[in-house]
């Protein structure tokens, strides 16, 4: 397969807010959204059997990316929805059960769904500890040990953060977590599919994924929950008992086949992906650092995944930059706040003003991006940036050379 | 034996998809973007988005702007119950759906494990905490009707509180005087959740015309997508706050990226649904119904007015479970109950709320799907027939 020679439009480098569906994954989920109808629970009748089926074999492909039990897999809306369960649930379990810990540990980098989600506990008489990151974005495990010293009942840390795609050392963390006997959990959204995950030999007791991150479709994820030792949860919500109790409602099929064929994906091109995809970021960081001096890269280079990019530019604001390149889907960060004005927590966090954050981009590859992508994101960045007029990509026919 | 495709009448666990629901999915499935991203790929995916919540509201009678989208019927109830039951007591009926039965909220507020309230009539149980109140349980008629003289009776007292009552049963298809009982919600100050999902799509729904508070919805029950719904409220609805915190999404009522190809599939597919003719299965259920009782077969709820495309068949003397299996052999595809509970033991608490005793164990549900045929009740109805002949008898003689 060669490139295209002209880039894709418009040029999607949000990544990090969701992905396109492979299209691999939509076919996989087509007979599912015809004649094969039936209601997974319904295992009275043949085609409930059939959709049953499909949906166990899925939870193995989602085990087996994870390095997980299929038994450890229940699925959901999605991340933020197993982040809520994994995170109230474990501590409502707790509190039923007479458990006195009451201190919940995450970091204050985090998506918004878990801070929410610890932030509602403490009404509820848990008390959350929200430790800070060092300025390249990585908790430093020292300050988790010392937060560890009061008697901690759980602990949950992202893998890979959402806006400057930083990689957290989570076997060690968790391993301190359980050290000091606190459960950890780990909001996997921005992982899967980007770097190997090993839950049976990370000390992990509760992991989180997203379907639409990971090239599938969205209203679907999964929650992993460690079965030896046991992790006990409250679910959410009740009802027909689905998912062992942990999750009531009907499954849907087509997306958990969707979500299964995703995570099959994942495991077979993942080192292929990620290098072919380092390689176009770092072409896109050369091009821009070369246009823009005084270009800066937020977060560390050394620990992150290869398709995100976060920069801060030495002039422009990031909304002006956005606004001179409409045909390039970039952001300023999570997508969930997209339309707030507010700087970036996560930026803040790591110690960059607020008019640094104003000035700051994610920009997110991806498996559909191309050499061309990449060369158009950078000259529309640098004309944007230069106060030139807006970039346009070239027109159908090829006008730009096509480089691997 | 049949040979052939099998029947498929379950349409109460779920529907077939509709073709309009499916294209529209297509369609989305090919728009990169998050619904909550500014840029031009996320523009697009919101106004696919917004496009389906308009939609969806003006077909069942509510605002945009008060339609939460949830993952399903299920959690649109949850939701209900925690939003509008927050620091209220819950009076629910005693034929509601699981969904609802088992969201309501222990002491102190979290949710119960997966355990509903044993009440009766009248009685509050569980301690009460702060403003959380117990459940009471709205009895039914034998027919399958909740019995508004005794929710005037238990709203007597003043309490405030949140009655579920859903718009037809997930089992015998009976319609509840939903109407009614809102206004007397309202006259008592009192709140009023349905759960529509099995009456959506089905009969007229209009969340403002039945003047209840809100109203959950499923897509698959109508013949959109599975992994979808969503709870209607009315404009005067209090929200206590959302069950699934997030990034703000749903105007801060629901997190999570939402997904704007099941959200188009479910408005193409509520809007399709408005275009069936309401009389088209009754023909086609009263005929499968007929048949049944020819074979012995007793229709439960029969005199109350029920969902057009469901019917409740008891065969005295068989067990349910042993009913579905024998058709399933035959080729066709019935439940004995809610299909969540498919494979548990217990007799449906819908029945015995109705009186039915050891009947309650003898029931199975056939609920047509907006695809039955003449030839599907052809099909079921010689197939009822032989496996009627088959289990009565020897039953019968066992039991002798």
């Amino acid at each position: 397969m060669t490139q295209p020679a002209t880039p894709n439009r418009p040029v999607y480098l949000d990544n990090q807010a969701t992905t396109r569906c492979d299209p691999r994954v939509l076919q996989a989920m087509l007979p599912w959204f015809s004649e094969d109808y039936g209601n997974p629970h319904s295992v009275e009748h043949a085609m409930g059997r059939k959709a049953e089926a499909a949906v166990e074999r899925a939870r193995n492909q989602v085990a087996h990316l994870l390095g997980a039990d299929e038994r450890e897999v229940i699925f959901t809306s999605g991340a933020t929805e197993a982040n809520n369960i994994a995170i109230k649930g474990a501590a409502r379990f707790a509190a039923a059960y007479g458990n006195e810990r009451k201190r919940i540990i995450t970091v204050v980098t985090e998506h918004k769904c878990v801070l929410e989600s610890v932030a509602d506990l403490a009404d509820e008489g848990f008390e959350p500890v929200f430790l800070p990151v060092r300025p390249d974005g990585l908790l430093d495990p020292a300050v988790l040990r010392d937060a560890l010293a009061v008697p901690t009942l759980l602990v949950s840390i992202m893998a890979v953060n959402n806006e400057v795609g930083v990689i957290q050392d989570i076997p060690a963390l968790a391993a301190l977590a359980k050290e000091a006997g606190a459960l950890f959990h780990t909001d996997l959204a921005q992982a899967v599919g980007k770097i190997p995950i090993d839950l049976a030999g990370w000390k992990v007791d509760l992991a989180s994924v997203s379907g639409h991150k990971v090239y599938g479709p969205k209203g679907i994820g999964a929650l992993f929950v460690r079965r030896r030792p046991r992790v006990r949860l409250q679910p959410l919500f009740s009802g027909g008992g689905q998912e062992r109790g942990l999750r009531s409602g009907t499954l849907p099929t087509p997306l958990i086949v969707g979500l299964g064929e995703a995570c099959r994906i994942a495991g077979a091109e993942l080192p292929a992906d990620a290098e072919r995809i380092a390689g176009l970021r770092d072409r896109l960081l050369h091009s821009l650092s070369a246009a823009i001096p005084g270009l800066q890269v937020n977060g560390s280079m050394r620990a992150r995944i290869s398709g995100n990019l976060n920069l801060t530019f030495p002039r422009a604001t990031a909304s002006a930059l956005m606004e001179a390149a409409p045909d390039l889907c970039v952001s300023t960060g999570s997508a969930c706040s997209s339309a707030a004005v507010e700087p970036s927590y996560v930026l803040r966090a790591m110690g960059l003003t607020d008019e640094q954050a104003g000035k700051t981009l994610r920009i997110g590859l991806g498996r559909f991006t191309s050499a061309a992508d990449v060369d158009y994101a950078a000259a529309a960045l640098a004309a944007a940036h230069a106060g030139g007029a807006p970039v346009h990509p070239p027109p159908a026919t090829p006008t730009t050379p096509t480089t691997g | 034996m049949r040979a052939g495709p099998p029947i498929y009448l379950d349409a109460n666990a779920t529907q077939p998809l509709r073709p309009a629901a499916k294209a529209a999915m297509m369609t989305a499935w090919e728009t990169t973007g998050n619904a909550a991203s500014v840029h031009g790929a996320g523009r697009a995916a919101r106004r696919l988005l917004e496009d389906a919540r308009e939609v969806l509201a003006e077909r069942f009678g509510g605002r945009a702007r008060d339609l939460v989208l949830t993952s399903g019927g299920t959690e649109a109830d949850a939701l209900a119950v925690h939003a509008l039951g927050a620091g209220r007591r819950l009076v629910v009926s005693a034929i509601e759906h699981d969904a609802v039965r088992a969201a309501a909220p222990a002491p102190g507020g979290s949710f119960a494990n997966g355990s509903v309230a044993e009440t009766t009539t009248g009685t509050t149980t569980g301690t009460t905490t702060g403003t959380v109140m117990g459940t009471v349980t709205l009895p039914v008629r034998p027919d399958g009707i909740a019995e508004l003289d005794a929710l005037a009776a238990i709203l007597a007292d003043g309490v405030p509180s949140l009655v579920c009552l859903m718009l037809a049963n997930n089992e015998t298809g009976v319609i509840q005087p939903v109407r009614q009982a809102a206004a007397l919600c309202r006259a008592r100050g009192a709140l009023l959740h349905v759960d529509a999902v099995q009456a959506a799509g089905r009969i007229p729904v209009d969340l403002a015309e039945l003047g209840a508070h809100s109203l959950a919805l499923s897509s698959h029950k109508l013949g959109g997508p599975a992994g979808i719904g969503a709870l209607l409220l009315a404009p005067d609805a209090p929200f206590a706050g959302p069950l699934i915190a997030g990034g703000g999404q749903e105007l801060r009522r629901r997190g999570g990226t939402q997904p704007v190809a099941l959200a188009a599939g479910f408005a193409a597919a509520a809007t399709a649904s408005a275009g069936d003719d309401p009389q088209a299965l009754l023909p086609l259920r009263d005929a499968a119904e007929a048949a049944a009782a020819d074979a012995g077969a007793i229709v439960i709820g029969a005199g109350a007015p029920r969902l057009p495309n469901t019917t409740c068949l008891a065969l005295p003397g068989v067990r349910a479970d042993a009913q579905v299996i024998a058709l399933d052999l035959e080729g066709v595809a019935v439940s004995a109950g809610a299909a969540c509970s498919s494979g548990k033991v217990a007799a449906s608490h819908v029945l015995r709320a109705m009186g039915l005793g050891a009947r309650a164990a003898e029931a199975i549900r056939v609920s047509l799907p907006w695809t039955a045929a003449r030839a599907d009740i052809d099909g079921f109805a010689a197939a009822y027939k032989r496996v009627a002949d088959r289990l009565r008898p020897a039953l019968a003689s066992s039991a002798a």
